[in-house]
Order: structure tokens, then sequence, then C-alpha cells
């Protein structure tokens, strides 16, 4: 796949898919969307990149090892549910509160950051497993 | 149309939180959980600050077995507790309900894994550090701690697959081809396994329209109908696949044996016990009616599994396949107490189960001393240790008894509550079966111990030959395995010679079980009124 066309539009692509992943996973809590499927669409992206530039360039892109991503991701899903230590409610209980910016009002939940941590845990896991089958493809060739 | 904005009052909806404030100290309940998924993920975080790995995970087991000791003694004097996630109303909500028998369990395989860290911890290459051997065992002991201490059956599939991955990754982290083997076997019969359980699952939700256990135990457990004993039946074949009961025990001995004998310890040790310990729980827990009518198959396989288990052992001569089969013959154990049920049967049934966790690990490990001592896996091939080390030889002995069941090893406890058992049911065949099982496994273990303690040297040489391949004890086992090992033998004489509390606590287990009341209430169902 090193066609000069997959090549130039490669990095715009995985940029664009990476934003979007981000914007999918926020919506995630009252409509289609998620830390599940965002992941997807990100892990997607970097799998995209490392089609077109190499494994070892993403692997310098992206500095984190893929496989640290994930365990992040599992360390702040766990993490999420023991807020609700301080307010005598069982683990994982949805715990919200309210910004107003402007003139609409942003809400950050404990949901919110366990959704982020399944984000990381599939961007992390799909990812380390692309990009060691892309690896094994380039020692081939 | 008109779009109107419906305006709802809260009164008119049904309840849908628990209004009940969580008490600080029910967290023991989750915690154990979320200490190895979390530790877990932190060891693969630091993964190549190799150093801290061992002493992290020590930590952290340490951790959560002290919170489970406080979680055991706290449902031992109060009965069970339960915590519902997200504070969402059961069945709704998944709940975690621990009552005697899932925090006992939990406590043992947490005990095994420690002793297993630490017999492994000299022989740990950094190849298998790197790939996350500490980060394997802290999930596999989640998913393991999960089953037990879960109170709904699709939590409980869930926690099965967190202990396969785990497991599988165990088994090939060392990346010989025989480990792929055993891998694959291993694999695909388990899939299989939890397949059924999900089918099964399907199925009874569709009937009942719950997964909860203690909400099954109050709708379903008088119900037999021919449904349900289907439900039931599926839940014995997946069960049972997972405990490597007979006709479905061939994986075990095929795979247990491939990797290191430290794995193949915790393997032993806690995977097949949660089969055993989700047949307990759904058979006389969840549906006692519908396994009264499958009786006669539970029988059947007790039986069977009883008297093969340490016939297979008796036929091999790779000393972990053989240790394998004795493995398999405990379930037959597990599964003669299920099939008696009633409160001796099930006290028996759980107390072998914990038995046969500390048991087995010990076991596994001391082989593992053996094949380090004489290079090689082959009985045949291994004579003379007796005089080399008689303390192996020791160790080895008291752990053969303390499986065949004879007293006043741990082992004897646990039988004697299940011919107590048999014999007030009448079942002349499951008294036969156990006594025999007991003969069997002591002549697979005398079999064993002839070939590989007694024997001057190697098969098939003169009577006076020494066997050239021994190494001193000294030289080829580290110490940490020798001093774990010793320590879980000495834990085992010990409950063996007072083995009060052990069975006080399995007889308020149960209790527990057999009459579920306090285990339905204290889940907090929100029972509609009629």
């Amino acid at each position: 796949m090193k066609t000069v066309i997959f090549r130039t539009i490669a990095p715009s692509l995985a940029a664009i898919m990476l934003v979007f992943s981000v914007f999918v996973l926020l919506r995630g809590h009252n409509e289609p969307g998620g830390g599940f499927i965002g992941g997807l669409i990100a892990a997607s992206a970097i799998a995209i990149y490392g089609i077109a530039a190499g494994v070892d360039e993403v692997r310098s892109a992206i500095r984190v090892r893929p496989l640290n991503i994930a365990a992040f991701g599992v360390f702040i899903a766990g993490l999420s549910g023991l807020l609700s230590l301080s307010q005598h409610v069982p683990y994982l209980t949805g715990l919200w509160t309210f910004f107003s910016v402007g003139a609409g009002e942003v809400a950050i939940s404990t949901p919110m950051v366990f959704d982020i941590g399944v984000y990381l845990v599939v961007l992390g896991t799909v990812s380390a497993v692309a990009l060691a089958l892309e690896e094994t493809e380039d020692d081939h060739a | 149309m008109a779009t109107t904005a419906h305006t709802i009052d809260p009164g008119d909806l049904p309840r849908a939180m628990l209004d009940i404030a969580t008490s600080l100290n029910d967290w023991v309940i989750i915690l154990p959980i979320v200490l190895c998924l979390m530790g877990g993920a932190f060891l693969l975080l630091v993964r190549e600050w190799r150093g801290a790995q061992l002493g992290l995970t020590l930590v952290f087991l340490a951790a959560i077995a002290a919170l489970e000791a406080q979680l055991f003694v706290r449902v031992l004097t109060d009965g069970p507790i339960a915590m519902t996630m997200g504070n969402w109303l059961p069945p709704f909500g998944i709940t975690f309900a621990v009552d005697v028998l899932g925090a006992g369990f939990a406590l043992a395989a947490t005990i095994a894994t420690i002793v297993v860290v630490i017999s492994y911890s000299a022989d740990t290459m950094q190849r298998e550090v790197r790939y996350g051997f500490y980060s394997l065992i802290m999930l596999l002991l989640a998913g393991v701690t999960g089953a037990f201490l879960t109170g709904d059956l699709f939590n409980l599939y869930v926690w099965f697959e967190v202990m396969l991955i785990a497991s599988f990754g165990l088994m090939i982290i060392g990346g010989r081809k025989i480990q792929l083997d055993g891998a694959v076997k291993y694999g695909f019969l388990n899939f299989l396994a939890t397949t059924f359980f999900l089918i099964g699952l399907g199925y009874l939700y569709g009937l009942i329209g719950t997964l909860n256990m203690a909400d099954i135990a109050r709708v379903a457990s008088q119900t037999n109908s021919p449904a349900m004993i289907a439900v039931a039946g599926l839940f014995l074949l997946a069960f049972g696949m997972k405990a490597a009961a007979f006709p479905l025990n061939a994986w075990l001995p095929a795979s247990y044996h491939t990797p290191d004998a430290a794995i193949s310890a915790l393997f032993g040790g806690l995977l097949t016990k949660v089969g055993a310990y989700a047949l307990l729980r759904t058979m006389v827990l969840m549906m006692p009616a519908a396994r009264e009518v499958l009786d006669p198959v539970i029988t059947t396989i007790a039986v069977a599994t009883l008297l093969l288990g340490p016939m297979g052992a008796m036929a091999q001569t790779n000393l972990r396949r053989a240790v394998g089969f004795i493995v398999i013959g405990g379930i037959g154990s597990v599964m003669a107490g299920i099939a008696i049920s009633g409160l001796f049967g099930v006290a028996g049934g759980g107390l072998y189960a914990i038995h046969s966790m500390l048991t087995m690990t010990a076991l596994y490990l001391v082989a593992g001393m053996i094949e380090q001592v004489t290079g090689t896996d082959d009985i045949r091939r291994m004579g003379g240790i007796y005089r080399a080390s008689s303390g192996l030889s020791i160790l080895f002995l008291v752990l053969v008894f303390a499986s065949a069941g004879l007293p006043p090893f741990l082992g004897f406890w646990p039988k004697l509550l299940l011919l107590q058992g048999a014999l007030l049911d009448n079942d002349g065949l499951l008294v036969a079966a156990i006594l025999i099982n007991s003969l069997f496994t002591s002549i697979a273990g005398a079999r064993i111990w002839a070939h590989v303690f007694w024997r001057n040297g190697r098969e098939g040489e003169a009577p006076n030959a020494i066997n050239p391949d021994l190494k001193p004890v000294a030289a080829a086992v580290k110490r940490p395995t020798i001093f774990a090992s010793a320590v879980l033998v000495a834990l085992i004489l010990f409950l063996g010679l007072r083995p009060n509390i052990l069975l006080e606590s399995a007889q308020i287990a149960a209790v527990g079980l057999v009459h579920p009341d306090r285990y339905t209430a204290a889940v907090n169902l929100e029972v509609p009124d009629k």
C-alpha cells in the first residue's frame, strides 16, 4: 500500500479520524457513540497511518506504547468507580457536576471518566494488535 | 402533530435506585476485585521497571488477602452482605453478594496465588516479566475472585472470560511448542463451555426474566418444568466442562503440564474450582428442584469422576499429567457433594474444594521441584530422590495422603462429611465410590512415590545402580520455591490437625446455600406487591 495517493492522504485522514473519535466518545452518553466505538475509530486511524508510513514511524509518533495506553485506561476506569466511595453510594455509582460555559452547560461525570477509560483500553489493545500484525508483514516484504 | 414536551412527575416513575446509604465497611465486597484489576493494570504500566514487579505484586496480593480475610470474618459472624453496582435497584443492577462459601473460596484462592508468586519469584525469566507475567497473574486472580464474589449470573460469565483470557496468556507465555498445543485444547474446550453457559443464560433470562442469583433463588428454586431442567442441564454441562468432570475432563491432563510448574500449580489450584463453585451455586442455591431431577446424572458423573481420576493417574508416566488426574479425582468429590446436596453434602463438597485449592497447588509445586531435581518429567527415570533428599519425599507423601483423604490430613474432613451425607441418603454407590477413590488415589500416589523416591535408580537398571542425573536439592531448586511449598504444606497439615474453624465455616456455608433466606434478604430485592 505504498501508492502516492494513499501516502499523501493518510496523515490527514488519520488526524480527522482521531478528532472524530473524540467527538464520538463525548457524545456517547446520551446519543449513539461512546468509548468503545470511539476507541475503535482511533485505533483504525493508527492502523491506517501504520500502513501508509510504516510501523516505526507510528511508534515514534505516538510515543507511548499501545499496551501502556490500554493499561492506563483500565486504571482510570477503575478509579472512576472509586470516586463514589466518598458519597456513601456503591462502587461505580454515577456522580455528576455541571458547569455553565457561556450559554451552554457542560456536564462532567464519573461515567464519562469511565468511558474515557474504555476508549483508551480499546485504542491501546486494538492498535497494539494492528501494529504487531503490520510489523510482521513488513518483515516478510 | 403537535409535539408537546412530556412533563413527568418523578413520583409516577417506578423506583430505579436504592436509597439506602452504603456503609464504608461494605466496600470490602468490591475492593479485592478492584485492587486485582487496577493492580494488574498498574503492573502493566510499569512493566519496564522489572525490579519492582515482584514487590508490587506481593504488596497488592497482601492487601487483597487482608481485605478478604476481613470479609470472611464478617460474613461468618454477621451473615451475607451485598452491594449493587451503580446503586441501581437489584435485580437490574449488577449485584455482588458475598456469603461464607464465596468469601472462603476467594480467600483460599488468594493464599494459593501468594504461595505461587513467592515460589516462582526466583525463577521468572526476564522475558516473561516483560510480557506482563505479574499483570496476568493479577488478572487471573481478578477473574477468579470476581466469580466467587458476584451475585449475578451474567457477571459470572464475564469473570469466566476474564479468567480464561488471563490463563490463556499465562499458558503460552513461555512460547514453547507444547504450550501452544496445550493452549489450543484448553482454550477451545473452555470457549465451548462458556458458550454453553451463555446459551443457558439466554434460556434462563427468557424463562424468568432475571439473572440475579438471589432473584433466581426466589423465583425459580421450586420450578422443575422441562425448560428449567434443560437450563440446569446446560449449566451442568458448561460448569462440568470447566471443572473437568468426567466425561469432559480430557483437556486438563492434556494442557496443565505444559507451562512452568508454578503456573500449573496456579491453574490446578484455582481454575477447576471455579467450575465446581459455579455448580454449587447454581445447582444447590438457585435451582434445587431441577437438580433433584438431574440427580441420577450428577451421581453418575460423580462416581465416574471419582473412579476414573485416580485410575488415570495410575496409568501416567509423566509426573505432572498424573497430578492432573488426581485433580480430576478431587473434582469427583465436589460432584459427589452436589449429588448428595443436603447440609452434609454441600459442606463436604465446599470444604473439599477449599482443600483441593491448597493441596493441588502444593502438589504441582512439589512435582515441579522433583522435575528440577531429576531433570526429567518421566516418572520412570526419576528414581532415587529419597536418598538425595528425604525432605522432598516427606512433602510429597503428605500431599498424596492429603489428596487421598487419609487422616489426619486436611482432605480427610470433607470426605468424612461426604460419607456422612451419603450414608444418611442411603446412597451405597456414592459411599463406595468415595472410599474407592481414596484407595485408588493412595495407590496412584504410592506408585509415584515408589518410582520417584523409593527406587534407587531409574527403571530397568540394576537395583543398586544410582541415578546419575540427580542434582542436590539445594543446587537445583531455588530457595523461595522450597520455602513457599513447605509453608503451604505446613498450612495443610495445621488445618488438618485443627479443622474446627473450617468445619464450622463449612456448616454455616452449607446452611447459607441450602436455606438462602439470609442471602436473598441481603441483596435488597425489590419484590413486587402481588
